[in-house]
This record gives structure tokens, C-alpha cells and sequence, in this order.
């Protein structure tokens, strides 16, 4: 039996019927569906151990805080960071960013620069556009060149003693492309920048070591990852931790306080400031031993052998347009496509018809879309409830679509 | 009621008023937040009446149908009419499901042509 037929009992929405049909959910780099494991670990926690976290000095208080530190170690351990104080919980991806922009922002000034690519999700874009805005800084773009590819050339003429910070996707979120993030960080720590790596499409489906592609910041989300909407991650190297202020004020994030002004708790709740997403951070914690479970190498290539069943069953299909890598093996479990004459939405809208989930639009990446020339894509990802035979009833239904309107 | 009637199949495939126009009276165009699409209109006034206009622009189907009915609604009509056309007056003629995630899209060339014509968006 393979990965999804085996996993998908543990997903109850995949029970679903919609219009008629069993659901074909092809959506999740949008954001996942949610094993049991999940969804009882929140409900356990809201019934038995549910009360603020930290200064509490009762038994509910002290559960909660336990277990919402233990989730911290869970994540620690997931993506190889060396310390749980370099785990700083978020609500997701976009906050994570902008915390690393507002908190490194702050040391920006004019003529420094940050470079970003043409493949970013607006969310790893606009924070950067922002920063630059408050502090006088410039925004430089690594180009999309072939098939989807950075063009690595020109990220070494755009690196200079100017550049502060690179911020780039690991995975594309539109493309699939895996970017090779190891070296982006080898050439622009050279020139003293810091990199944040932008792991919302790479953390949930392949091994990801932190310590070893050596990035200063990853960012990523609970909810694209079979853990609850609402919680996020933002790893941050200790060393460059150390030496920034908050992004935020607020409760948890002090020492102690006087009117005109305070001293900074200790890493990672000095980025924390407020009470947390604790059952959230729970319920990650549960996703986290879901997938490790799994293992994220057998995970990666079980999207990866349904990402390759895509290209194959899409290609040959009349009218059909595929974006990104052409080699499953150069990317992750998403697969762009157009049909010739239809809009997305109308695209997406029909397979909606048939039972079948996909993602239609911009894939907030317009900048992406305007390079490639065009207004959007219909987009199929996988998770590890998916099936062969999910990547068959897509194509089937694919193949109908230019007759159906 | 389907999803795509054959109102809209049959706008979408062969659109009455696609096109653009040669130094046109009155023009407009905006962006659908939801995809990016773009819908442009353009036409002729005399004497207050719309006698000419057309649509162009890379949208969806229902934008696509929306904007043809809009125009064919206006042919020949007062300028003034456009003000008390309203979504639901496409909607009815449109005669599909149209989801409220979709909305935007039927409401879409009735606000550009409404801008074009110096007015203000009616819902």
C-alpha cells in the first residue's frame, strides 16, 4: 500500500463528497488537511490542560506551559536547529517575515540594499518593500531564467557589500523550483549579508536541516504542514538573535519594566511578545510527530513520484501548459498548469464540478506571473494523503475541460 | 441553475462587443483583486447616448459574458443608464451560479464602465 492510500484514513475531510464526487484534494500548498492526531490533540488540550501560559502559578497554567514548550522542542528537533531559543512561534509564515524585516529593518539605512527574487510569494516581497521604503534602502530582484530556474550569475553581480539581506523562497510556490539555498547562503554571507529563507513550501514536504544550509532566518507554517491555521515558525540563527531588538512590544517579551522603559526577556519569548497560539503550537507539535513519523525522506519521495505521475499524465493533454521544472527531481510537490483558451478560475471552477480541489490565480506571486507573461495558473500540489489515482481523476478531468465550456 | 449557463458559454465563445475603438469618447479600466484581470472599456457618446463601446481585456468567462451583456444592455441607451444598472440586473441576465467568491468578476466591467463615465460604482 502506498504513503497516501495508507494516510488517508487518518484525514476525516477526505471522506468528504463534493458534487457528487469523493474529493480529489490537490490544494494543500495552500494549506493542508488535518490528521486526527491533530485535531484530538487541540481538543484533548482545550478539555484538560487549557489556561495561560507562563506566570501561572496553578497546575492548568503549568500543563500549558509545558506542553506549549515542549511543542518548541518538537520543532527544534524537526529541523535540526542547534537551540529551542533560536524557535521563535509566530502566527505563520507572513509574520514571520515581517518580524525579520521590522526587527532587521531597523538597522537598515540608505544606500544599503536586499535582495529578494522574481519567484516570491508577495508575503516574502512586500515586508522587504516596506523596509525599504522606512529606511531609504533598494530592492534588487535575482531574475527567473529557462525553466523556473535562479539565475545564479546575476545573484553574483547583484551581491555586494551594499547587500544586507538576501530573502528567497526555498520552493516555489508556483514553480515547484527547489532553490539551492545552501549556496545563496555559502556566497552572501561573504559580503556579511543575512539570509531568510522563506521555507513555507519546503519544511512541510522535504528534510530540512537548518543548521546545515546555515540560513540566519527560516520562516514557515503550521497549516501548510497538517498542524492547525494560526501558528508559525520563525527559526533564527542564536548569533544574529542575540543582536536584534524585538520587532514587537508587549507582555512575555520583558524582564522587567519601569515606565520609560524595560529589559528584554530572554530568547526565544523576547520575540513572543502577548499569550501565544498555544493550542495551536500543540497541535503542530502533534503534526510535527505525524510527519517524523512518516519521515520526511519517504514523504519527499512519495510528492515526489506523484509530482512526476503529474508531468507525465498532464504534457501530452491538448492545450495544456506546465511552468517550472520539467525533472520531478528539481522540484516540490507542485505542478503549475494553463489550458489553452481557459481562464484559471474557470478552470478551477469546472474541477471543482468533478470533486477535484485545485488552486487557480496568481498564487500571490504576480511579479512571477508578469515575467512569465501571464495573468495566472491553475496549480495541483500533494501532500501525503495523496494518491495515484487522485493525479489520474485530475487528468482525466483535464483532459474534458476545453469541451466543457 | 448551472454553473455556466449557455448565456455564458455562448458569450464567452463568440462576444458581441470585444474589441477596442479608435479614439474612443469614454474609457476605463481596472483590476480584479481577486485574479489580476484586466477589463477596459471604451466607447462613443452623442448626445448623451453610448451609440458605440466596447470591451477588451485577458479575463474569465463570467467577466467575459458579464461584460458583452453590459454592453449589449447599453447599446444605444442614455449614458445615464449605467447608473441604475446594478450586479443583480447581470446576474439575472447571466442565469448562473454564480459563487459569492466569483461576484467580483460579474461586478467588474459595470464599475469600469461606471468610471468611465465619470460616475460612481453602484453594487
Amino acid at each position: 500500500m502506498s504513503m497516501g492510500e495508507k494516510c488517508r484514513a487518518d484525514f476525516p475531510i477526505l471522506r468528504r463528497i463534493v458534487h457528487g464526487h469523493p474529493l480529489v484534494f490537490l490544494d494543500s500548498a495552500a494549506s493542508s488537511q488535518k490528521p486526527v492526531a491533530v485535531i484530538e490533540a487541540i481538543q484533548r488540550y482545550y478539555e484538560t490542560n487549557h489556561a495561560n501560559v507562563h506566570r501561572s502559578i496553578h497546575t492548568l497554567g503549568e500543563e500549558a506551559t509545558e506542553r506549549y514548550e515542549a511543542a518548541r522542542d518538537a520543532v527544534r528537533a524537526f529541523i535540526g536547529a542547534a537551540s529551542r531559543d533560536e524557535i521563535i512561534f509566530t502566527r505563520g509564515t507572513t509574520e514571520g517575515i515581517n518580524l525579520v524585516a521590522q526587527a532587521v529593518g531597523r538597522t537598515l539605512g540608505p544606500g544599503d540594499e536586499i535582495i529578494v527574487t522574481e519567484m516570491e510569494h508577495h508575503s516574502n516581497l512586500i515586508p522587504w518593500q516596506m523596509a525599504c521604503r522606512d529606511h531609504g534602502a533598494v530592492l534588487r530582484a535575482i531574475p527567473v531564467i529557462g525553466e523556473g530556474h535562479l539565475d545564479l550569475d546575476a545573484f553574483g553581480r547583484l551581491l555586494s557589500e551594499r547587500t544586507k539581506v538576501v530573502a528567497l523562497a526555498h520552493v516555489s510556490n508556483v514553480l515547484g523550483t527547489i532553490n539551492p539555498v545552501a549556496q545563496v547562503v555559502e556566497q552572501a554571507h561573504r559580503v556579511g549579508a543575512l539570509v531568510l529563507v522563506d521555507a513555507a513550501q519546503s519544511v512541510p514536504h522535504l528534510p530540512v536541516d537548518v543548521a546545515a544550509i546555515g540560513a540566519d532566518f527560516f520562516a514557515f507554517s503550521g497549516h501548510k504542514m497538517l498542524g492547525p491555521t494560526g501558528i508559525g515558525v520563525l527559526y533564527g540563527r542564536r548569533a544574529v538573535l542575540e543582536r536584534l531588538e524585538p520587532a514587537w512590544g508587549g507582555g512575555e517579551m520583558i524582564k522587567e519594566v519601569w515606565i520609560d522603559h524595560a529589559q528584554w526577556n530572554d530568547l526565544p519569548w523576547r520575540f513572543e511578545p502577548g499569550t501565544p497560539p498555544i493550542a495551536e503550537a500543540i497541535g503542530l507539535h502533534a503534526a510535527v510527530e505525524y510527519l517524523g513519523k512518516l519521515g520526511m525522506s519517504p514523504v519527499a519521495a512519495h510528492e515526489q513520484a506523484l509530482t512526476a505521475a503529474a508531468l507525465e499524465a498532464l504534457a501530452p493533454i491538448p492545450g495544456v501548459t506546465l511552468y517550472g521544472p520539467r525533472n520531478p527531481e528539481m522540484k516540490g510537490a507542485v505542478v503549475a498548469f494553463n489550458v489553452e483558451g481557459l481562464h484559471p478560475h474557470d478552470g478551477a471552477a469546472l474541477l471543482d464540478q468533478h470533486g477535484i480541489a485545485v488552486r487557480a490565480g496568481h498564487h500571490c506571486a504576480q511579479p512571477l506571473m508578469k515575467r512569465l507573461g501571464i495573468v495566472g495558473t491553475l496549480r495541483a500540489s500533494f501532500s501525503v494523503y495523496n494518491t495515484a489515482e487522485d493525479v489520474q481523476r485530475l487528468a482525466e478531468a483535464v483532459a474534458a475541460l476545453r469541451g466543457e465550456l | 441553475m448551472a454553473l455556466y449557463s449557455n448565456v455564458i458559454r455562448d458569450r464567452f465563445r463568440r462576444p458581441r462587443f470585444r474589441g477596442t475603438l479608435e479614439r474612443p469618447d469614454v474609457a476605463g479600466e481596472d483590476v480584479n483583486p481577486l485574479c489580476g484581470d484586466r477589463v477596459r472599456i471604451q466607447g462613443r457618446l452623442e448626445n448623451g447616448r453610448l451609440t458605440e463601446a466596447r470591451w477588451s481585456g485577458d479575463c474569465c468567462a463570467i467577466s467575459a459574458a458579464s461584460a458583452d451583456l453590459l454592453l449589449e444592455m447599453m447599446q444605444g441607451q442614455p449614458a445615464s443608464l449605467a447608473r441604475e444598472l446594478t450586479t443583480a440586473s447581470l446576474l439575472e441576465r447571466l442565469d448562473s451560479d454564480i459563487r459569492p467568491s466569483r461576484m467580483k468578476c460579474v461586478a467588474l466591467p459595470l464599475s469600469v464602465l461606471q468610471g468611465a463615465l465619470k460616475m460612481e460604482a453602484t453594487r
